[in-house]
């Protein structure tokens, strides 16, 4: 046995790495198996059910050109579903980054009971996107919801049921629920920044807005583009909370490509046309990530990981 | 980088001497428009909270009759009336889709996290594998719902537990294998190496190095994804259809389909629902807040 090292050690490292590799690859197939039959051939699916015009329900899937696609492209509806997609992703965004910037910077400093704060701001992150459209439902409910009970006329308007405010709840919940994930970034980013900046500021005589505008958001760049890009591309798949919050409704006011998808395919059966928003959808995500990460300036992969 | 793990080493250095603390940028103090912030949002979160809670406890009759926002005679008729409706069938219906598809899950993607450590500087195929889960991050589960729909009817599955177990799964793979390759390529290189001169075959030092070394991070992961899985409401929704399958956040909605006048029962089925999650938040709250940004994760 103490002859065996050196007998080894003459062996390339190429071929000892190769044989190596060969030993754990196998250790991969598992989770390539479950992601290919669930994610990749899907991926692929979606793109060839485009082209089909299925029912959702029978056996066979007759496929007709592009049949699918010129239906939906010539559809009225797709422009109000992008420009509710596009209304709902800029309005949510302009409301949540401003917002968690500022607790971010909040939480950020090591007050024991801001820690305690923080703590409270995160239950809504931890309920189902279901529970909390539920509880959003009944509480603004104008007969039976907190405005009815207190007497406030200004709570006791329709909110689900007038375009506008419908667009406005949708954004005040999805803000209810992400600025604390967003504000947990914004603390991480905000607690990188070297105190030395702010010392040499504070020689120069720069007042604390001043700082804040010169050295915590410059620093806070790639933050912000991070936080952005989640923002951004989640708000394409916001399904759960406007599905069971108003069903895309009133009317249309709240369709997005999302649930102007699910309404195709699941309730109208047309599987083809829905197939087309779906590779919609993921054109225009794949489209804003590539957008925000040029705006970025950085390594394609290295955004990719944190746009996980 | 932004990462909840991360910050919290600089963060505990800064509590524990005083001076380093002092240091902190002034701005961070005395931040008027930052603190007046932090206390309305504190308002904006916990009113709807708290209005959930009292009225879960009030009488259907009470609550036309009383203030919304003060307690009153508190009664658990509605947790009975939820409890009667099913939801412990759906309480482990839930149980059952979140561990069968959790446990798999993290199972396969440490395996393979720990393959592609290991294995990538001399295997071009298991480069590729790494590639295909980057790329499987920015696919979208609503895009790709309805292929997913067709191999579950195709699969005989439809309106099973098992169709929502198999997708959770295949959408918890991507990011399980970021995170935990980042840890499993932090692991020194010499431990691996004694192990091999130890004799030890790779699967015998994935599970007994690699597998302590790196466990802070499966936790971590497991949490993210259970959490995922438990709330989720696409997958229940397209591929089961009788009541019997419901888990929580589907049922939740159909509840409130059926009994939408009745706000003390709804927002009773809410609290009962949450409150295995709130349970482990007071239990595990840092395990479950660095959980919640384990996409950042290094």
């Amino acid at each position: 046995m103490t002859i065996a090292p050196p007998v080894v050690r003459t062996a390339p490292p190429a071929a000892s790495r190769g044989a190596r590799s060969v030993s754990v690859s196998w250790m991969a197939w598992p989770a390539l198996f479950a992601f290919t039959v669930f994610g990749i051939v899907p991926l692929f699916g979606v793109l060839v059910l485009s082209f089909s015009s299925w029912n959702g329900l029978s056996p066979n899937i007759p496929f007709t050109g592009l049949d699918s696609w010129r239906s939906v492209l010539n559809d009225p509806d797709l422009p109000h579903a992008l420009w509710v997609t596009f209304l709902i992703m800029a309005l949510s965004w302009l409301a949540q980054t401003p917002i968690s910037i500022l607790l971010g910077v909040f939480i950020a400093s090591h007050q024991r009971y801001r820690n305690w704060l923080a703590v409270l701001y995160f239950v809504p992150l931890l309920l189902s996107q279901a529970a909390i459209a539920i509880t959003y439902k009944a509480l603004l409910d104008p007969n039976f919801g907190l405005g009815a009970g207190l007497g406030w006329g200004f709570l006791q308007q329709d909110w689900l049921g007038e375009s506008k405010l419908a667009v406005g709840v949708v954004i005040f919940v999805v803000s209810w629920q992400w600025i604390p994930f967003h504000s947990l970034i914004y603390q991480g980013g905000i607690r990188q920044i070297p105190a030395s900046m702010y010392e040499a500021a504070e020689i120069d005589g720069a007042g604390r807005v001043r700082k804040f505008f010169s050295i915590t958001l410059p620093q806070l760049k790639y933050t912000i583009i991070t936080s952005s890009t989640l923002m951004v591309v989640g708000s394409l798949t916001f399904f759960d909370l406007i599905y069971v919050l108003t069903a895309g409704g009133p009317g249309d006011a709240t369709r997005a490509l999302a649930v102007d998808m699910y309404q195709r395919g699941f309730k109208a059966n047309l599987m083809g046309p829905a197939s087309v928003i779906a590779v919609i959808l993921v054109l225009v995500g794949l489209g804003l990530a590539l957008l925000l990460r040029r705006l970025g300036g950085r390594d394609a992969a290295e955004s990719q990981l944190e746009g996980a | 980088m932004t990462t909840a793990l991360d910050t919290r080493r600089p963060g505990q250095t800064a509590e524990v001497p005083p001076p380093p603390a002092s240091r902190r940028p002034r701005i961070l103090q005395y931040n008027f428009l930052g603190g007046l912030t932090g206390w309305i949002w504190l308002v904006v979160v916990l009113v709807p909270i708290y209005w959930i809670v009292i009225t879960s406890f009030k009488l259907q009759a009470d609550y036309y009759a009383t203030n919304p926002l003060v307690p009153s005679s508190p009664t658990l008729e509605n947790y009975r009336f939820v409890l009667e409706n099913h939801f412990v069938r759906y309480f482990f219906n839930s149980v059952i889709v979140t561990l069968g598809a959790v446990v798999p899950a993290i199972v396969v993607s440490f395996m393979a996290a720990y393959a592609i450590v290991r294995g990538s500087a001399g295997s071009r195929f298991l480069r590729s594998v790494n590639a295909i889960f980057l790329m499987g991050l920015a696919i979208p589960l609503q895009a790709v719902i309805i292929p997913v729909y067709l191999i579950i009817i195709k699969l005989q599955m439809y309106d099973t537990l098992g169709a929502i177990i198999l997708p959770s799964i295949a959408f918890a793979i991507p990011l399980s294998v970021l995170v935990l390759s980042n840890f499993v390529r932090d692991i020194p290189k010499e431990l691996f190496e004694s192990m091999r001169m130890d004799g030890a075959t790779e699967w015998g030092t994935l599970w007994r190095l690699a597998l302590p070394l790196t466990r802070p991070a499966l936790v971590t992961v497991t949490i993210y994804q259970g959490l995922q899985i438990w709330n989720g409401f696409l997958l229940p929704l397209i591929l089961t259809q009788s009541p019997e399958q419901r888990t929580l956040p589907l049922a939740l909605s159909a509840f409130q389909g059926q009994y939408n006048i009745n706000i003390p029962a709804v927002l009773a089925s809410v609290v009962l629902t949450t409150l295995p999650i709130l349970t482990l938040y007071v239990i595990g709250r840092r395990q479950l807040l660095s959980g919640l940004t384990a996409g950042f994760g290094k």
